[in-house]
């Protein structure tokens, strides 16, 4: 059967891999490329490449780092970050992304992943979606958390899904960074509407709270950036770990 | 060298990055010459059966590749992979190259498992059932990333390896000089780059 993944997540700004707490107190940590090879020959199942930037300048700087990870990174490629149009993804798949993940891009846009389905397929697009507690319901933030955009956030993945979306990120505002483990009361009410695969994301700060979220059902991966950036977790031990817990892991 | 044959379909960045990292040659072409001159021929492809079918015969290259696939070794990938079968149910039957006996169908309507989720993406595990020079370097039970939503079937005879999905997913076919991978080699990690090179040295 095929496998649950691990994926890191390289959040990339000015050329080079950052982490914050809850979005915030971003902090310099490493060169993409010498991380994107160390994961790589960690057996991470998939990379993510997040693009912060906000400057044009940062964005070439970015499009040079990726084709230089692509080159020589032979695991699936998901970039993200400042994709508004058609000729955004087309940028990043030139680079030599597999996948590309859509945010802010679809808020605004709500015909940029239909089109976006249409023209690459299903598999090629990622809607990610920050999600906070907003009076005991979940609501979709925007610009990288600090707007809540109003709307539902389950009616909005699952409309998602329907536009074409082939995989999701869900990623929770209010566990990101805490490192108490993944929000599953709201993985577990995604799963509840959707059938395409779910990276969770946000929240993990230990081996077994990957264990946790791969009891539920639905779950096809867990995606985290700082506790993998630190080797507070390492990806081996990690996927040792979860394999001897009953978890079908690629070793 | 290798030809990747060049018809529009999909993005051939990874391929051509995992072929130069093993120190094989490649050229994305459609000109016989050039085709004619590689000593093996790769037929890349991702989206749909029909669509890419009709591409693949614009370039007027199909009674030509039929012909370079009795003299030298051709590898489809994904699409590419069901290309090589006799048809394909995807939106409509459409005919295809007919190197390998079998039809391509939809998983999701043969999946008994309907809580499966369509597409079959991720990692999953090779079982060979037929041993060959395109595994010289892999052993059993290795991961392969799989991207698709319809598969090979009713090719049993082709079959060299599958991978369990709810039922055996065709994995990997082969029929004299041709071969196929349903899982994308190039994006399969150390697994997927000894599989290219075995290919570099049929």
């Amino acid at each position: 059967m095929i496998t649950k993944r691990i994926i890191p997540c390289l959040d990339v700004k000015n050329g080079r891999v950052v982490k914050g707490t809850n979005f915030e107190g971003l902090r310099d940590m490493a060169d993409p490329v010498e991380m994107a090879r160390y994961y790589n020959a960690a057996g991470a199942d998939e990379l993510v490449f997040y693009d912060i930037t906000a400057s044009a300048e940062g964005r070439t700087l970015f499009t040079d780092i990726l084709t230089r990870v692509a080159r020589e990174i032979f695991i699936p490629l998901t970039v993200g970050g400042g994709i508004n149009t058609l000729e955004d993804f087309d940028r990043v798949l030139k680079c030599g992304a597999d996948k590309v993940s859509v945010n802010s891009g679809a808020i605004r846009n709500p015909g940029l992943i239909p089109a976006a389905a249409q023209k690459y397929g299903d598999q090629c697009v990622v809607l990610s979606t920050d999600v906070k507690r907003v009076d005991g319901r979940f609501m979709v933030f925007a610009k990288g958390g600090r707007e809540n955009t109003g709307m539902d956030a389950l009616d909005w993945i699952e409309q998602g899904v329907k536009n074409g979306a082939g995989e999701l990120v869900i990623n929770s505002i209010d566990t990101d960074g805490v490192k108490d483990g993944f929000d599953l009361e709201l993985l577990d009410a995604v799963a509840a509407r959707v059938s395409v695969p779910i990276i969770a994301s946000g929240g993990a700060g230990k081996k077994e709270d990957f264990a946790e979220l791969f009891r539920h059902k639905g779950m096809d991966a867990g995606l985290a950036a700082s506790i993998f950036h630190t080797r507070q977790v390492e990806i081996r031990p990690l996927k040792e770990y979860l394999r001897s817990c009953g978890i079908e892991m690629r070793l | 060298m290798i030809a990747i044959i060049d018809y529009g379909v999909g993005n051939l960045f990874s391929l051509t990055s995992s072929l130069a990292c093993l120190g094989l040659e490649s050229r994305v072409t459609g000109r016989p010459e050039e085709i004619e001159a590689a000593d093996r021929i790769i037929l890349p492809g991702v989206g749909a059966f029909g669509d890419a079918m009709e591409k693949l015969e614009e370039t007027g290259l199909v009674p030509f590749i039929r012909s370079q696939a009795e003299k030298k070794p051709l590898l489809g990938i994904c699409l590419g992979m069901q290309l090589l079968f006799e048809k394909s149910c995807e939106y409509g039957e459409h005919k295809g190259l007919g190197f390998v006996k079998g039809e391509i169908a939809s998983l999701a309507e043969d999946l008994p498992d309907k809580t499966l989720k369509v597409p079959h993406i991720g990692w999953n595990a090779l079982r060979i059932r037929r041993q060959d020079p395109l595994f010289r370097y892999i052993r059993d039970g290795e991961y392969a990333y799989y991207v698709h939503s319809f598969y090979g079937k009713n090719c049993a005879e082709s079959t060299l390896a599958d991978s369990e999905y709810g039922l055996p997913v065709t994995g990997v076919v082969r029929s004299g000089l041709v071969w196929g991978t349903q899982f994308h080699p190039e994006k399969s990690g150390d697994t997927g780059l000894r599989i290219l090179k075995a290919f570099g040295e049929l």
